[in-house]
């Protein structure tokens, strides 16, 4: 088991839904993950089985830019009536996530005293992610731990789902497994799941999904059984010598040819009113030394000095 | 499924089936139900998949297309309505700003065969440059609008729309929004009735709209209007529900399901049609209780016209005129006006978000053409389409973007007050297409020094992927004549055109630097299909060899999301990796790569 699929071990103890009460209450099942990932697919299968089962059924998702990256998330609300299609704050049954960033972004969406949370572990690292150039700059992505998630829900589960649907050779079958998943928690019976998912998948992919199916059922009925496995420490963040970076231009050297303005990363270098290079913006310089080894004069050297370095100077 | 009411065409079809369909879907099965013989839209978020569906029925009962903007597909929709048949447009919320020409003077004209016109809104700005009210278009052309509250009343309201419209000799709205045209929910679907075409209607009193006739016809449109009242008052559309005395809600579409859920005993009156108003069931909804609140989503339409019954009404003070409503909005407006508890704080753990918006896709043609942008320094007029994309980190290659087509029009604008960097307006193919062609003919006529980068992409991407002039292909797929880009811009007077390989990143940048270079109107048409749509395209992923690479970060300019930070580092900087599985191998960020240790990942040996 992985790192984060102790949380599954931590609290997996309930029964699936029974629905037999007859759900004068909606039930309501959020799915989410990042565009191109099959939430929607996800939502498909589960409308599809509640309506068989003669639930009103509404499923809503917002789609248009998602396609490109973008967070994705849908609304499945069944029982014997439902009137709002949007499930609201901490009013979700079930959040199934297909990426964990987007599963934590939607936690406070689920019930905090009896809600099941099942998430892959899945990292999908958006551009915006690795914007800051300043050195020695972390990744802007989600830094919860295993252990905060446990805390807050009630029932949690981190699957991977995608590496499993990338051992049966078929990543796009992730959400499958994760339909697997949902299905030991929902009381719709194995036949019916089967049949709905079937039915919802390309006719060639057939094998590949059911085993998918079964791997994500089984992973959690195990889950549910397994013990805690023991608190790894976290693993230390490498630390990083802090650097800064300084340029030194020899202005006689400079025949104005611009390459270093040009291809400079940060775009932190122009051409002044003498037409040499001048560092403008030097607290976005990288110190990569691209304009060292381009300058086809020789006319700037970049300095990497370590704060040490940097303080040893000073005194 | 809670209708307890049937538009009239329905009885006309009794087999009943029931599906689970979106608004949208529902909306093009009514069309198809109600025997529309044209269909024609622009596509547009959310309202897009209406005619995408309606290009699913059989070709014999209908001719559906995709025009190349909203004012054409509906004088195609008004052309057919003279010609008899019944007839449907659909556009989002915008592009009912295009139409709005044709629509004022049609309501005027009304109809031979039937005409419906839908428009999605989009309340809480989902996809779109505002969200603007189309009910206060309804109000402005005294046009009727029905808002339906959920698929199965989607599906009605359609169908009856036609009814009214032929039986009121006027064109009606049908008002969608975007949660509504997306949420799936199970519908009662019947057969289709062939309503027989009515034969053209010699009348230019009623059909030339010159200011006789014009001044007559007004007259005639405001005794339409009165006429609607009565009938939308007697409707059963006009659902008034009895419940608790002290407060009554009047609602409407969307915001219907969010009152019950909220306020399941309610006393309620909902509208099925929010323009023209029932006068008098309104004045007697609200005296029969002691509050009255109107909870409808953007602006106080109805909550005004009940103000100026002189009836006390509380509406906007409690529920927010921007943005879309769901029941939390409802009841905290609920709450605030002392109806209902505060609910308990849910004391939430709110995780630090992932900031995650839409970005270009890995390998998108349009990244290199703002790169090349970028780099040329210009002021950048923009446009609408997945290039809007752009104007985020780290491309940042777009100034301003203002509706579909303005970007040539502003580029002028820019040129003639003198601003004083080059000047480059940058425009997708549909969008040129839709509204770029008047605007280039107007830079080359006031002899403007802009360069205009035609992003030629072969489809209509944002909207997801649908055929358009340049495709060589029609709605449903059959061949059609293409555009020749080329040949239609020199024809428009343009001197300098030029087409390059939007993948060839050097020849892009020498491109624009002469487009801009050159005195007057410069085109570049920046060509490579989009990756995504109408297929989707894969080639061999690249590779960077880690140890090779000094972590730079120029590759990371491009912003492809295949391209991310490894866990290693070199002098402080993250090193780069690529995704396999996300690559699709337009090889740009090997041609930035100053080191040049991208390749193709684990290359066939090759003889
Ligand atoms: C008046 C109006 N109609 C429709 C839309 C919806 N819309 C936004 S972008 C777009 C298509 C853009 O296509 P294209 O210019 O080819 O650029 P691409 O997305 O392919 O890059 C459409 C139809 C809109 N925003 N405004
Ligand atoms: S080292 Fe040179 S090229 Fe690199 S970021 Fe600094 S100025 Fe730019
Ligand atoms: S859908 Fe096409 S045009 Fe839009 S971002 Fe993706 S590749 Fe580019
Ligand atoms: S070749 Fe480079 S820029 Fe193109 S899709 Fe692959 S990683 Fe992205
Ligand atoms: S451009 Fe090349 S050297 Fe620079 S970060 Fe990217 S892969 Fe590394």
């Amino acid at each position: 088991m992985n790192e984060q699929s102790k949380i599954a071990a931590l609290n997996a103890d309930s029964e699936p839904v029974a629905f037999n009460a007859a759900l004068a209450e909606p039930f309501n099942v959020l799915i989410v993950g990042v565009g191109g990932q099959g939430v929607i697919m996800v939502s498909k299968v589960l409308a599809a089985l509640a309506q068989a089962h003669g639930f009103e059924v509404k499923q809503s998702e917002v789609h248009g830019m998602a396609k490109r990256g973008g967070a994705v998330f849908s609304h499945v609300r069944f029982g014997q009536r439902v009137w709002s299609p949007t499930i609201a704050k901490g009013e979700a049954d079930v959040l199934i996530a297909l990426e964990w960033a987007e599963g934590l972004r939607w936690l406070p969406h689920l019930k905090r005293d009896t809600g099941v949370f099942i998430c892959d572990t899945k990292r999908i690292v958006p551009p915006f992610a690795c914007l800051n150039r300043k050195l020695g700059a972390k990744m802007r992505y989600s830094t919860e731990t295993a252990e905060q998630v446990s805390a807050y829900v009630s029932e949690a589960y981190a699957i991977d789902a995608t590496r499993m649907a990338e051992e049966l050779g078929n990543d796009r079958a992730a959400n499958v497994v994760l339909l697997g998943a949902l299905s030991t928690v929902l009381e719709f019976s194995l036949p019916e799941w089967e049949k709905t998912v079937t039915s919802f998948v390309p006719k060639k992919t057939i094998a590949v999904n059911t085993a998918a199916f079964e791997l994500g059922r089984n992973w959690i009925v195990e889950a549910k059984t397994a013990t805690p496995a023991d608190d790894a420490a976290a693993k230390a963040a490498p630390v990083h010598a802090h650097y800064s970076a300084r340029l030194e231009i020899t202005d006689a050297w400079c025949k104005s040819c611009e390459i270093c303005v040009k291809l400079c990363p940060e775009r932190c270098l122009t051409l002044n009113a003498d037409r040499i290079a001048t560092m403008t913006a030097p607290e976005k310089c990288t110190g990569c030394r691209l304009c060292e080894w381009l300058c086809p004069d020789f006319a700037i050297r970049v300095h990497l000095d370590t704060e040490a370095a940097v303080m040893e100077a000073a005194r | 499924m809670h209708t307890p009411w049937q538009a009239a065409t329905a009885l006309k079809s009794d087999a009943k089936e029931l599906r689970p369909l979106t608004g949208n879907e529902a909306i093009a099965r009514a069309a198809w139900e109600a025997g529309v013989r044209v269909a024609a839209a622009y596509p547009g978020t959310p309202s897009t998949e209406i005619l995408e569906n309606l290009g699913t029925y059989p070709a014999e009962d209908l001719h559906a297309q995709w025009s190349t903007n909203e004012k054409v597909a509906l004088d195609v929709a008004i052309g057919a309505s003279f010609a008899g048949s019944r007839a449907l447009c659909a556009m989002k919320h915008v592009g009912l700003n295009v139409a709005a020409d044709a629509l004022m003077s049609f309501a005027y004209i009304g109809v031979n065969g039937g005409l419906v016109l839908i428009v999605c809104d989009d309340p809480g700005i989902h996809s779109s440059q505002n969200e603007q009210d189309s009910r206060i278009y309804a109000q402005l052309a005294t046009l009727p609008v029905l808002e339906p509250s959920d698929a199965q009343e989607a599906y009605e309201f359609t169908k009856l729309a036609f009814d009214i419209s032929e039986e009121f000799d006027t064109p009606v709205i049908v008002r969608s929004t975007t949660r509504l045209s997306h949420t799936r929910s199970t519908v009662s679907v019947g057969l289709r009735c062939e309503v027989p075409p009515r034969v053209f209607l010699e009348k230019p009193s009623k059909n030339v709209m010159i200011p006789a006739h014009a001044r007559a016809r007004h007259l005639v449109v405001l005794e339409r209007e009165a006429k609607l009242k009565e009938y939308f008052a007697a409707s059963a559309i006009s659902q008034w529900e009895a419940g608790d005395k002290s407060f009554g809600i009047v609602t409407a579409g969307t915001c219907y399901p969010y009152v019950r859920e909220v306020l399941p005993n309610a006393t309620v009156l909902k509208l099925g049609a929010s323009w023209p108003l029932p006068e008098q069931l309104l004045r007697d909804f609200c005296a029969s209780v002691e509050r009255v609140f109107v909870v409808e989503e953007l602006e106080p339409i109805i909550e005004k016209e009940i103000a100026s019954l002189g009836i006390k009404v509380e509406g906007k003070r409690f529920f927010p005129r921007a943005g879309e409503f769901s029941p939390e909005v409802v009841r905290g407006g609920l709450v605030q006006a002392g109806i209902l508890p505060a609910p308990p704080s849910l004391n939430a753990w709110v995780p630090e978000p992932v900031v995650r918006p839409p970005v270009l896709c890995a390998g998108c043609p349009h990244t290199s053409s703002f790169m090349a942008v970028r780099a040329s320094g210009a002021r950048v007029a923009g446009d609408i389409g997945c290039y809007t994309l752009a104007v985020l980190d780290p491309l940042r290659g777009i100034d301003t973007c203002v509706s579909m087509g303005s970007s040539i029009g502003n580029a002028v604008g820019m040129a003639k007050a003198g601003e004083p960097k080059p000047i480059v307006a940058t425009i997708g193919d549909s969008t040129f297409l839709h509204a770029g062609i008047p605007a280039l003919i107007d830079a080359v006529y006031n002899q403007a020094d802009i360069a205009v980068m035609l992003l030629d992409n072969h489809i209509t991407a944002m909207t997801g992927g649908q055929e358009h002039p340049g495709t060589g292909k029609t709605l449903r797929g059959d061949p059609a004549p293409q555009i020749n880009y080329e040949a239609l811009i020199r024809a428009c007077g343009v001197q300098w055109v030029k087409t390059v390989d939007s993948y060839d990143l050097a020849a892009t940048h020498q491109a624009l630097r002469e487009a801009i270079a050159y005195r007057g109107v410069a085109v570049l048409i920046s060509n490579r299909p989009c990756v995504l749509d109408p297929i989707k395209i894969k080639g061999p992923p690249l590779e960077i060899n880690a140890s090779e690479c000094t972590a730079c970060q120029s590759c990371m300019n491009l912003g492809c999301p295949a391209l991310t930070w490894s866990d290693e580092w070199f002098e402080g900087r993250h090193r780069i990796k690529i995704d396999p599985a996300l690559c699709i191998g337009c090889t740009l960020c090997a041609q930035v790569c100053t080191i040049d240790c991208i390749k193709i990942a684990s290359s066939p040996v090759t003889p």
